[in-house]
């Protein structure tokens, strides 16, 4: 076997790499939610100013990059790092290609849905510690209007959303990886395997990417020997309320038992008891800014030492929807540590 | 690494969709069902109204007064969806809004309006009919079938 | 009293459609066509113009009038011109519905933007 790789799933970082910066930037919503403070900045509605989504999310990616790199101490144009890692949920992820040539460094764009964010994380952890960077920026973002008139309806359409279904986040988180420096450590990389377990209610993506994230953290602790108590926390990235429970309920029927140090981001960023969105958050951006606004502050803060962050992702388009076919999902986990 | 394959990860595949259709929490029937009574039943009452509005106002027969009264229950449709308020109401009323033609009105105009930013041709032409297609399609096919089968029965007599 | 049947049969209709989408995984544009349908045929039947006698509105404003709608309109040139009456009657009586839906579209389209 490769010499870091610790497991088929698995990999350990040699030299953990370093996050010398982050950001989280988000929407009017996610700015009245329970983590509304901790973003870096919050925007009032959801053009931006901009005059279509689709822009406005585009700024939201480079307000997060440039907000990270400030906080890096890198400044200059083009930024002093050696690949920009980026994804998003849009076709052909434009946001991620035009929020590229605004970066303007060698860039490689990602499509992971949702668990783009920890897949941007693992891959340029990997760069960093295989040698081929001293510095990588990674970011994620998503739209909630983009999403829906892209994904399912226009968004002055009038039909009722069922109870599980989940609202995409409006946001863009981005953090600067280094070889050398001060930060919390990406430690260990566990990659997903495409998930299938039969769902195919694309309102019920909690459900469809849940198998997922169970299957990942479950190859994450095996083949490291860590066990759910060595980790302060294991959040998974937009399984929402009740992707939640079906994740804890399926872990437990492997006898894997995620208790009181699992949550999941989807469900933080919101109040169900005062905002209207039904399961919870989805989307890239929902793994992202809770995790560069609200984690990475916590761990900072000293109040979180070692985090698995499992970003989830369904794998379904339209197409294969109309076409009758299930819902395949994939989830990625880091390992953080202060 | 083994693939696991076989008896027991269909079982658990089978298990889970089980769990997940046991757990899925079920819209507030009973309360859809009423609100889209009353606000489709509201929608109606209104439309009835119209009617006899236009049938006064323009000195024509009640039936011909239907023409008119879409034409405005569309308009509504039309204007409270630009306004950013027809969707916050279907939210309440489902299929109360839905099914009579407002919903189609509502169809229509969203997609115009979403899709804007794509231009005229390509956006607001293009994808005018994105939602609102199906109902004209099965529409018409299914009044050529019926026709068909009303001409040939009437051929046979 | 036309108000009344006009209230209680358009709020029937919807009420149906509502405890399908309920219920099933159906979606809208899928019980919107089926109701379409179901009027042409009632409508070819004879039965939905009985409908819209009794109960005006409450009838005559649900998507299920449309598919009917259609109907009479095809069977009209039907019986006026032959069977290339089925084609050329079909949108005389609905045409008024979708020219308003398309022209009130578009004017929409022009005049506001999508919010959230």
């Amino acid at each position: 076997m490769a010499r870091k790789r610790i497991g088929p799933q698995t990999v350990k970082l040699e030299q953990p790499p370093v996050i010398i910066g982050a950001a989280a930037v988000a929407g009017p919503l996610e700015a009245q939610g329970p983590l509304g403070q901790e973003y870096d900045r919050t925007y009032p509605d959801l053009t931006l100013g901009q005059s279509s989504f689709e822009k406005a999310e585009r700024q939201m990616m480079i307000d997060a990059c440039n907000l990270a790199l400030q906080k890096a101490g890198i400044t200059g144009k083009p930024p002093a790092v050696d690949y920009f890692l980026a994804g998003d949920l849009l076709n052909q992820i434009i946001s991620a290609s035009f929020s590229g040539l605004e970066v303007g460094v060698p860039m490689y764009g990602l499509y992971g849905a949702c668990s783009t964010f920890c897949e941007s994380l693992a891959i340029g952890a990997q760069l960093i510690d295989g040698g081929y960077a001293d510095r990588v920026l990674c970011a994620a973002s998503s739209h909630n209007a983009a999403a829906e008139r892209q994904y399912r309806y226009p968004t002055e359409y009038g039909n009722q959303r069922k109870p599980y279904a989940q609202y995409t986040v409006t946001g863009a988180g981005a953090v600067v990886l280094a070889a050398i420096g001060e930060g919390p450590r990406i430690t260990y990389c566990t990659t997903g395997r495409v998930v299938d377990f039969g769902i195919a209610d694309p309102f019920n993506q909690g459900a469809a990417m849940a198998p997922a994230a169970v299957d990942t953290i479950e190859a994450h602790l095996r083949e490291t020997g860590r066990r759910v108590e060595d980790y302060d926390l294991i959040v998974t990235g937009d399984l929402a309320r009740f992707g939640r429970d079906m994740a804890r309920q399926l872990a437990a029927q492997r006898n894997l038992i995620l208790g009181g140090n699992y949550n999941d981001c989807g469900a933080m960023i919101y109040d169900h008891t005062r905002q209207d969105v039904h399961s919870g958050g989805s989307g890239c951006a929902s793994s992202a800014i809770v995790t560069c606004g609200h984690l990475l502050k916590e761990m900072a803060r000293g109040k979180l030492r070692r985090i698995l962050v499992v970003a989830t992702g369904a794998l379904l388009s339209p197409t294969t929807f109309q076409q009758g076919e299930n819902i395949p999902a994939i989830a990625h986990a880091v390992a953080l540590e202060a | 690494m083994t693939i696991k394959q076989g008896p027991s990860q269909e079982t658990e595949r089978a298990l889970y969709q089980r769990m997940v259709a046991r757990a899925e929490p079920s819209p507030p029937r009973l309360r859809n069902a009423v609100m889209a009574f009353v606000s489709g039943g509201l929608v109606c009452v209104l439309g009835e109204g119209l009617t006899d509005f236009w049938e006064a106002v323009l000195g024509i027969s009640h039936k011909d007064a239907a023409n008119p009264t879409v034409a405005t229950l569309i308009f509504l449709s039309s204007l409270l969806t630009g306004l950013g308020l027809f969707d916050k109401l279907a939210r309440h009323a489902g299929a109360g809004l839905a099914v009579p033609v407002t919903g189609f009105a509502n169809a229509m105009t969203a997609s115009a309006l979403e899709f804007k930013r794509e231009g005229l041709v390509f956006g607001v032409g293009g994808r005018m009919f994105q939602l609102a297609g199906a109902v004209i399609v099965f529409g018409v096919v299914t009044a050529f079938a019926v026709s068909i089968v009303a001409g040939l029965l009437r051929l046979g007599r | 009293m036309m108000y009344l049947k006009a209230f209680l049969v358009g709020g029937f209709i919807c009420l149906v459609a509502q405890v399908i989408l309920d219920n099933t995984k159906l979606s809208p544009g899928h019980v919107l066509s089926g109701f379409t349908v179901a009027g042409g045929i009632l409508g070819g039947l004879g039965l939905y113009d009985k409908l819209v006698e009794f109960a005006g509105a409450g009838a005559s404003v649900p998507i299920s009038s449309f598919g009917n709608s259609l109907v009479k309109g095809a069977l009209q040139e039907l019986e006026a011109h032959g069977l290339v009456g089925a084609l050329t009657g079909m949108f005389e009586m609905t045409s008024a519905g979708i020219a308003a839906a398309i022209i009130f579209a578009f004017l929409t389209a022009v005049t506001f933007n999508p919010k959230s």
